[in-house]
């Protein structure tokens, strides 16, 4: 009754092509949007609950959102593209190491040249955005054999990728700085001359980046290109033959995935870790992302959201169920009902709705649409 | 469509319910506690070696609360979080943990150094210590730099030092080790890779040829290292191994023949599940001692009395071993701060800032420690603002086939060599972090 599309008429071009053509979806956005902005912002200030302390933003809302700017890189390629990859945890590790070279000041010294290439710290924004471009080139070079092999033998492809990535940031001592332990730390975030420190405001930045590469995620989708993505996924053949060039769109997909992954590679880096070392990004992360994509949906940048609030939070939250209603259990048998309540979860959910949160979501506003009269 | 509903409505209500209860988590916790969180692992790879240290850490609290009522009448608190050994769950039990108690948390204590590395980068914002007592950064001995970091006991340079000097003494004399090959078999991680630095200045000044083999976690596979090994034939291994890697190591050199009484685990590579799955393959087995030894000394009867014999505690089955003890003696270095803020600070639970100061100031005297239980386990350990290890001191003991047998003296680590890299690796970090050193002498 409330979420009926009846009596909205579009008359224009503009109207008919909004990202959410149904009013009530955009009011729903909006609310969201301004909430996230502007309301937990103001429930921290206040320290009203949940936000009374800061372990709800640093813990669960932080590593959300960029796990979920992860899964819509890993979404554009896999649920769009149809190219299966396991190397997204290698790709969050370049886009954090390269930010960490850019933010540290790059230095290559070329003896034999009798020169050096030295770059000073750059701001971290634009270290940020480097370390994605990073990715997205080495995206580009792991994405050509793609244009060859297809399915799972490309998964096997892209491992190799993760393999390697794994071996060269523990191994080439220049991308850690020659750091003894082989563990790098974060230099200061600064944003325009302003350090970023507190939770909100690292909370802020995250969902300035979510937002906005969200935005250019969604609507990459819905043009031109996303159009060729999906045609290449659903039948390469039949799309090459419409005139599709298959090394450009799978290209740019592994491209624009890559960018992504690397930007939320680097945020996990500086803004969740703090320090790290190359098995916080091990093949454990690109599983972790790729069950997101499966379990939110493939194809669906609101399914993105959904599987990494289900790979992240569930645990965290099942985790602490014992504990607050005063169960007197161990942490090891709790860790061991975690892993056995989140398979059987993931199972359940998979053989209910094979296509993942995002289509039980439009099953569930299909019903709305009807509610309370379905007939 | 109804089993669609269905597992629509179920997802929706969980998640919701979700959210509910993990925020209201907060129990009703009385005034007059102090909180010590516990970052532990008890399940995979690395809990074979997580759970002996977490009971003994545990059981030492409840001792402390069963005998005594906690410490100068305020009641020690303590919860648990499981962190598997993963970095970014180490965060998450962190934040969960360290706001909880009328004070917050007193210290921490991670017990991995990935995620000693990444707190080490939370804790100044939060002012808590943390108390990494046998591990973490080697660095983190300058107190000025590091202001919340304790690396209580020794560092991973203080143990390639002393395995070193061991080396030394079975070859007859530091001169003896020119020509030698020593190599390192260490977990390809910051754990491992820490003595390096150490290893190399040592190579460097006594003139033997030094090699490390990295192992990929969790280590389970290493053929193709130990085949190195044996066409290599160094005269020493190091091992700087963790959980199940270590037995693998020792049955992998049995495998090639390699005399495992050449092999010197550190003090993390030392312990009865190292060697226990190994069998009689490990028998010969070296490793260094964290000053204390396996076996029973008075905590433990204290223990006995106070803490099983009224049903409580965790670790009744790893009672005396050697990280059953170690984790004995992490919550006696922390406990201990408190009682030394409470003499500053008062009777009362304390911040972690004052608990900070507590360490600083914490000088465990060999009276003292007799009188808390555990002479025979630690020598005398004092930090100070510009030292936040407090001892450079260790033995290596020998497994039998049944138990570890001391054969040693105590080595004292060549502090000539290590500061220096304390005070170079401590700058670089200092700079890197924009950090200006504090100056000890104004303070205190």
């Amino acid at each position: 009754m409330l979420y009926r599309e009846a009596g909205q008429f579009k008359t224009s071009y503009a109207a008919d092509m909004a990202i959410f053509p149904i009013r009530q979806d955009r009011i729903g956005v909006i609310a969201l949007l301004v909430f996230a902005f502007v309301g937990i912002p103001l429930l921290a200030h206040f320290q009203l609950w949940p936000l009374g302390s800061d372990y709800f933003l640093r813990a669960i809302l932080i590593p959300f959102l960029i796990l979920s700017l992860a899964a819509i890189g890993v979404n554009i390629l896999v649920g769009y593209c149809g190219q299966i990859s396991l190397g997204s945890g290698a790709f969050m590790a370049i886009g954090a190491y390269s930010a960490y070279k850019f933010g540290t000041g790059v230095h290559i010294p070329l003896e034999f040249l009798g020169t050096e290439i030295s770059i000073a710290p750059l701001p971290m924004i634009v270290s940020i955005l480097l370390g994605g471009l990073m990715a997205a080139i080495v995206g580009i070079l792991f994405g050509i054999p793609s244009l060859r092999i297809k399915g799972l033998y490309l998964a096997v492809a892209t491992l190799a990728a993760q393999f390697f990535f794994d071996w060269v940031f523990l191994r080439v001592k220049w991308f850690t700085n020659y750091a003894p332990s082989g563990s790098v730390a974060a230099p200061d975030f600064y944003f325009f001359g302003y350090l970023v420190n507190s939770p909100i405001e690292r909370y802020l930045l995250c969902l300035v980046f979510v937002t906005i590469f969200a935005l250019i995620a969604k609507n990459l989708v819905r043009g031109n290109i996303g159009r060729q993505w999906m045609a290449i996924r659903d039948m390469d053949i039949a799309a090459e033959l419409m005139g599709i060039r298959p090394l450009y769109a799978k290209l740019t997909a592994f491209a624009v995935s890559s960018f992504i992954v690397g930007v939320a590679g680097a945020l996990w880096a500086f803004i969740y870790l703090g320090a790290w070392e190359p098995l916080a990004f091990s093949i454990d992360r690109s599983l972790q992302l790729l069950f997101m994509v499966i379990i939110g949906g493939l194809g669906s940048i609101l399914g993105s959201f959904l599987g990494a609030a289900f790979i992240l939070i569930l645990p965290i939250f099942l985790d602490q169920v014992p504990h607050a209603l005063g169960v007197p259990v161990t942490v090891e048998t709790v860790s061991h009902l975690v892993f056995i309540v989140t398979g059987a979860l993931i199972c359940y959910l998979l053989i209910v709705e094979p296509h993942g949160f995002a289509r039980l979501w439009s099953i569930a506003k299909e019903k709305l649409r009807l509610w309370p009269f379905p007939y | 469509m109804l089993r669609k509903t269905l597992a629509f409505a179920t997802a929706a209500s969980a998640a919701l319910s979700g959210a509910g209860i993990m925020l209201s988590a907060a129990p009703a916790m009385a005034q007059n506690e102090q909180f010590i969180p516990r970052l532990v692992y008890r399940t995979g790879a690395y809990a074979p070696n997580g759970i002996p240290f977490a009971n003994g850490a545990a059981d030492y609290i409840t001792m402390l609360n069963e005998r005594d009522g906690g410490i100068g009448g305020v009641k020690l608190v303590m919860e648990e979080c499981e962190t598997g050994y993963a970095t970014d769950k180490g965060v998450e039990c962190y934040e969960r943990l360290k706001g909880k108690g009328p004070t917050g948390a007193a210290y921490f204590s991670p017990l991995s150094t990935g995620i000693t590395f990444a707190l080490t980068e939370k804790a100044p914002g939060d002012k808590i210590p943390l108390l990494t007592t046998g591990y973490g950064r080697s660095e983190s001995r300058n107190g000025a730099v590091f202001a919340w970091n304790f690396i209580a006991v020794g560092s991973y340079w203080t143990a390639a030092d002393i395995a070193i000097q061991h080396i030394a003494k079975e070859v007859g004399g530091m001169a003896n080790l020119k020509g030698k090959k020593i190599s390192l078999v260490y977990h390809d991680s910051p754990y491992g890779k820490e003595p390096i630095p150490a290893l190399e200045a040592r190579a460097k000044l006594n003139g033997f040829t030094f090699k490390a083999i990295p192992v990929t976690h969790p280590g389970v596979e290493q053929k193709s290292q130990w085949l190195g090994i044996r066409q290599d034939r160094p005269d020493y291994v190091l091992l700087w191994g963790w959980g199940v890697m270590n037995s693998t190591s020792i049955k992998e050199a049995a495998a090639v023949a390699y005399p495992r009484d050449k092999i010197i685990g550190v003090w993390w590579s030392g312990a009865e599940p190292d060697v226990i799955p190994a069998g009689d393959q490990a028998t010969g087995y070296k490793a260094l001692l964290l000053q204390h030894p396996a076996g029973k000394f008075g905590v433990h009867g204290d223990i006995e009395k106070h803490v099983y014999a009224k049903g409580q505690g965790v670790g009744k089955e790893q009672f005396g071993q050697v990280l059953y003890n170690r984790g004995l003696i992490d919550s006696l270095i922390g406990t201990e701060a408190i009682r030394t803020a409470q003499a500053k600070f008062g009777n009362k639970p304390l911040t972690g800032e004052q608990v900070r100061w507590g360490f600083e100031n914490l000088n465990l005297t060999a009276a003292r420690i007799k009188e808390l239980g555990f002479e025979g386990m630690l020598a005398p350990i004092k930090f100070s603002c510009e030292d936040h290890q407090g001892a450079d001191q260790g033995r290596v003991h020998q497994w039998d086939g049944k138990e570890w047998k001391i054969i040693s003296d105590f080595y004292t680590a060549d502090r000539k060599i290590l500061d220096p890299m304390v005070a170079e690796q401590s700058a670089k970090y200092a700079a890197e972090k924009k950090i200006t050193p504090r100056d000890c002498a104004k303070e205190s």
